[in-house]
């Protein structure tokens, strides 16, 4: 057990400015005209990086900083939702559902490979 | 990249501010509700609070200004809300729960979307 560099929730607040602007600038410079592939790509990266991370069996203040806070904030459920509604809204429900089940399995093998790399 | 992206210290401050205040309040609420319950709740709620912003964003006369949908919608209901612990938790379920996990959740988040538009149409007096 070490000290605690910084209490929690600053721990948490800096990892989380630094992932939402990183998830800011990959979506951005992700071309999104026929399908939200940026949402896709942060979400497959944070979820490899947090499972690495978690497997690794990082200290407390790691996982604040990096984990709950800048892995957490890279990765984004609400704008996969709407991203989803909008897909079945333009009518493109087969690109909805691509982009549904294409998260999850992206996510999962991500999770998988930090398994078979760390753990 | 190669691609040219204009990157201006305000919209890069908004983006950070509502991130930092968004990862908070998710790590508030995974303290009040550990676990995948926690995290099912974070998603479902900012999806929802997410689904109205989107939805005033289209609108040709919102009222929130495009700093407020970034401060708001790009920085803190994003870092809200998270795929990567989702997926982790999930990954450490029993198999029968992944898929019950997997299911309410995604179930609770396109719901809540719409409901967030339901609720930002009825507010601005819309009929959709």
């Amino acid at each position: 057990m070490t000290g605690a560099v910084a209490p929690p929730a600053v721990l948490v607040a800096a990892g989380g400015a630094l992932g939402a602007v990183l998830r800011w600038r990959v979506v951005a410079a992700t071309p999104t005209t026929e399908y939200p592939a940026g949402t896709l790509v942060v979400n497959v990266v944070g979820s490899f990086v947090l499972a690495a991370l978690t497997f690794a069996a990082a200290d407390a203040d790691t996982m604040l900083l990096f984990g709950t806070g800048a892995c957490g904030a890279f990765t984004t459920f609400a704008s996969f939702s709407v991203d989803v509604v909008a897909l079945v809204d333009a009518d493109r429900p087969v690109a909805a559902a691509g982009h549904a089940l294409g998260n999850l399995l992206g996510a999962g093998l991500a999770v998988a490979l930090a398994w078979l790399l760390v753990a | 990249m190669g691609i040219p992206l204009r990157i201006d210290a305000r919209s890069t401050a908004l983006v950070a501010v509502g991130g930092a205040v968004g990862a908070v309040l998710r790590y508030t609420v995974a303290q009040a509700i550990a676990g995948p319950l926690g995290t099912l709740a974070a998603n479902a709620a900012g999806s929802l609070a997410l689904g109205a912003l989107a939805y005033e964003a289209a609108a040709t006369d919102s009222v929130l200004s495009a700093d407020a949908h970034t401060l708001l919608g790009t920085g803190c209901l994003s870092a809200f809300t998270t795929y990567s612990t989702f997926a982790v938790q999930t990954a450490g379920l029993a198999p029968r729960w992944m898929a019950a996990n997997v299911a309410t959740t995604y179930a609770l988040g396109f719901a809540g979307v719409l409901v967030g538009r339901a609720i930002a149409a009825t507010a601005r007096g819309d009929r959709r």
